[in-house]
Formats: C-alpha cells, sequence, structure tokens
C-alpha cells in the first residue's frame, strides 16, 4: 500500500481552541438565536457537533440530528454528481411548525438551524450567510 | 476525523460497524443499547426498511466517561450490508475513525465476508484511509449457530485475517457474546490512535 | 435463523406485467413527454419499479435510487426529532439538472430528473396527475 494514501487522513483529527469556539458561540447567538431561530448546530461532514447553541427551549435529539443531518447532506451530494451538477442549492424543509435549513460553510462544515414561523426564510438566508461569513473569518 | 472540543473537553469519534448483509451488524448495536440503556440518553436511530433490512444507517452515541480528561462520546454507526446499497454505505464510513467488521460465520456466507472486506479496502480507499492503518477490530458473529454448518475460527482467520492481523473475536450478537469485549476492543484501538492529540 | 438469505428485499406490492406497461405508460406521457429527463418509479427500499427517460440520460439510476430513498428516509426522520409528522416534499436544485421527489403512496416514490425546460409548477402538475393515475393503476 503506498503512498497514495494519505497517511494523515486516518488520524486527521481537528480541533479548535476555545477562543475560536467561543467566537463560533458568539457568531451563533447574536446572529441567529437573537434573531430567532431556535436552535442551531456547526457540524463536521462525519456528524460531529462542533458547537451548538439554542434557545433553551428544545429538547431535540441533537447528536442524532447531526449524524441524520451529515448523512443527509452526503447523500443529497452524490445525487448532484450523479445528474452531472457540482452541487444542489441550499436544503431546506419545511414542516406545520418547525423547519430545518443546511447550509454548507465550508469543505468541511454545515451549519443547521432550526426554526419556526416567527422567521421568514428571507431573514433567516440573510443571517445564515453573514453567520457563515463570519465563522469562516474565524476559522482563517 | 475525531473532533475534540477543547472548551467543553469532549472528544466525539465514530465508528462503524461494517460488513456482509445480515451479518447481524444492526443487532450489535441493538445489544449495546439494551445493555447500556441507562447511559445513552437517546433513542437508536434506525433508517431501515419495512422489511427491516438497514437501509443507510444505524445510530447510537455512546458516553464511554472521561479519558485522558477528556468526556468521550463515541457515535456507532452500521452501514447497510446489501450489495446495491453501496453509495449510501460509502457515505456512512465518511470521516471514520474506527471500524468493526462483522463477519458471518455461516459456511454460505463465506464469499460475502471476503468480498464486504474488500469493499472495505475499497470505500476507506476512496476516503484516502488505508484498511491497514485504520483501528479495525473482527468480529465473526453468529459462532451460536445450531442448525446450520458454520466455518470454524481458523478458516474464517485464514480468510479475513492473514494480512490484516488485527484483533478478533469469535460472537454472538443475538445472545451478547462477546459483544462488548469486540466494543471495548475498538474503542481502545481508536483511543490509542488519537493520542496525539488528547495529550 | 435461515441460511437462504438473500440480498434482495421485495416490496409488499407485487405488480403484474401489465400493471407494470400502464405505469411506464404514464412515466413516459405524462413526464417524458413533458420534458423531464428520467423519471423513476422507486420503492422505499430504493429497488427500482420503473424507469422511462428521454433516450439522452446514462444516469447511474441504481446508484440514484438508493440515494433517493435514503435521502427520503433520512428527511423524515429528521422530521421527526424535530416534532414534525413530516416535512413537505423534496427538491433539489442545480444549475442545470434539478431534482423532484413525491411520495406516491406508503410504498413508492417518483424520482423526477428535469432541467430548465421544465418549470417548477408543470413539473408539480404533471407528477400529481401521473400520481395519481398510477395509484389507480396499483389499486386494481
Amino acid at each position: 500500500m503506498g503512498s497514495d494514501y494519505d497517511d494523515n487522513a486516518s488520524f486527521s483529527d481537528f480541533s479548535l481552541g476555545p477562543e475560536q469556539l467561543e467566537a463560533i458561540e458568539s457568531v451563533l447567538q447574536e446572529e441567529l438565536i437573537d434573531s430567532g431561530v431556535h436552535s442551531v448546530m456547526v457540524i463536521d461532514m462525519a456528524g460531529n457537533i462542533i458547537s451548538q447553541l439554542d434557545n433553551g427551549n428544545c429538547d431535540h435529539d441533537l447528536y442524532s440530528l447531526a449524524a441524520l443531518a451529515s448523512a443527509n447532506f452526503a447523500a443529497v451530494d452524490t445525487m448532484a454528481k450523479i445528474v452531472g451538477e457540482e452541487e444542489f442549492s441550499l436544503l431546506f424543509h419545511k414542516g406545520e411548525s418547525e423547519n430545518i435549513h443546511f447550509s454548507k460553510i465550508n469543505a468541511e462544515f454545515l451549519l443547521i438551524t432550526i426554526f419556526g414561523k416567527d422567521v421568514t426564510l428571507g431573514i433567516l438566508r440573510l443571517k445564515v450567510a453573514e453567520a457563515i461569513q463570519k465563522i469562516n473569518a474565524i476559522w482563517e | 476525523m475525531a473532533f475534540v472540543n477543547m472548551k467543553s473537553k469532549e472528544v466525539q469519534a465514530k465508528i462503524v460497524f461494517y460488513g456482509p448483509g445480515r451479518g447481524g451488524k444492526t443487532t450489535n448495536l441493538e445489544y449495546i443499547y439494551g445493555k447500556f440503556r441507562e447511559r445513552i440518553k437517546s433513542e437508536m436511530v434506525s433508517i431501515k426498511t419495512h422489511g427491516d433490512r438497514t437501509l443507510f444507517f444505524d445510530f447510537l452515541p455512546f458516553d464511554i466517561g472521561k479519558i485522558m480528561g477528556y468526556d468521550v462520546k463515541v457515535q456507532l454507526y452500521t452501514v447497510p450490508g446489501q450489495v446495491k446499497y453501496d453509495a449510501t454505505r460509502k457515505l456512512v464510513l465518511k470521516g471514520v475513525d474506527g471500524v468493526v467488521f462483522v463477519a458471518d460465520s455461516q459456511v454460505e456466507q463465506r464469499k460475502k465476508n471476503v468480498q464486504a472486506l474488500k469493499n472495505l479496502q475499497d470505500n476507506l480507499a476512496t476516503y484516502k484511509k488505508s484498511i491497514f492503518k485504520v483501528p479495525l477490530v473482527l468480529q465473526y458473529n453468529k459462532r451460536d449457530l445450531k442448525d446450520v454448518p458454520i466455518l470454524p475460527m481458523e478458516v474464517m482467520e485464514k480468510d479475513l485475517n492473514s494480512q490484516l492481523k488485527v484483533p478478533s473475536f469469535g460472537a454472538s450478537a443475538v445472545t451478547g457474546h462477546n459483544v462488548v469485549p469486540t466494543l471495548k476492543k475498538i474503542i481502545s484501538a481508536t483511543m490509542a490512535s488519537m493520542q496525539n492529540v488528547l495529550k | 435463523m435461515g441460511s437462504n438469505y438473500d440480498d434482495y428485499s421485495f416490496s409488499e406490492i407485487v405488480l403484474g406485467q401489465e400493471q407494470l406497461d400502464s405505469i411506464e405508460t404514464i412515466l413516459t406521457d405524462e413526464l417524458v413527454e413533458s420534458g423531464v429527463h428520467s423519471v423513476l418509479l422507486i420503492d422505499l427500499a430504493g429497488n427500482i419499479i420503473a424507469h422511462r427517460d428521454n433516450g439522452n440520460c446514462d444516469h447511474d439510476v441504481y446508484s440514484l435510487s438508493a440515494l433517493a430513498s435514503a435521502n427520503f428516509a433520512a428527511v423524515d426522520t429528521m422530521a421527526k426529532i424535530v416534532g414534525e409528522e413530516e416535512f413537505s416534499l423534496l427538491f433539489h436544485k442545480g444549475e442545470n439538472e434539478s431534482i423532484h421527489f413525491s411520495k406516491v403512496n406508503d410504498e413508492f416514490l417518483l424520482i423526477a430528473v428535469f432541467g430548465k425546460k421544465v418549470t417548477l409548477g408543470l413539473l408539480r402538475l404533471k407528477v400529481a396527475e401521473a400520481i395519481e393515475k398510477i395509484n389507480t393503476i396499483i389499486q386494481q
């Protein structure tokens, strides 16, 4: 087995410092929770939760949600490739009272928001875009 | 790709149960879920068909307590074993930190075990991971079967483990025999591979 | 524990050759004739029940249907986690190709791959008509 393998890939565990995580949490709080979003998570493509905040009234099973969201995102991405697309535009699922919105932060991370009727999709998209920009700035 | 949260001192690692269809991957998770009910706060998630076959994955988050000062959460996943689900199976492997390969001891399944192991190697390779480097434990499941012929352990070792030379267990996911030792072994192998990060 | 495990799960509903022929006719007349590139009737386990296309598609429809059924099931599970019965219809938009999912009944999904020539409004209309007709055939 030769050099085709990225030795580091097996051990490419990553970590973020407490300052970075706190900065990310502030972004999530100010941009999203303060705008009325019920719950927000930054997850990686393997389904790990990097950061999570909510309005204090949510008791969703977030680990399961992160696992489902990452796997589902990958499934949608693969379908896009099969029909010849680079990627599909943003994912959004609408329910009676709760909605889920998925956004790619970069190649490795997703932003998942759960929101109700008091936030319009337009506002949400705007706030998500702002949050993503700020989070990417923190990572760099 | 495990995630180490330096702020909450928490580690999340992904362990995937892989193997041929109907080999007992989901049954392993169900046994663990039943056995450690009090430590598992959420429901086990199973995305399956009406025929009770795994369609996408099962998911079970599992707190294993403190290791080197970190709260370690192991996320257990299964893949769909059926050949036709290769596209989804591959997706579940993304970011995997450790693998349990659940082989079926039935004589009839001999070829399928070998094919599934090859498939694991191929699918890991798409993520630039080598089956020889990823933390891996083999489980020869269904040792309890009495009515159908099963393969001797030595034959399974030769078929599946002669090159890999990783820890292996004869087990019965239905009765729970050696399910927990398999889990403990893959957790310790996975944590060992992460030690440099946790220091 | 039987030793006759096979690798295929069959859906509960068994369709005769005549029914399948009628379904294929509907898929062609309602959807492919309206400009849809490729259309699949699949069961929730990802098995292809019927497939029609315009002759210019070489998508890997087996992977596509496995992914589509997984996508559908994952979204359904996420809906339950946030307390919703189900999320509204799934639709993925790409630059050129888009995918639309519709539930036909408790067992089947209709997957349509279409391009820019078909509007989402027209597609929804045609899909709804096709589903109604397919359900009539299945119930026979």
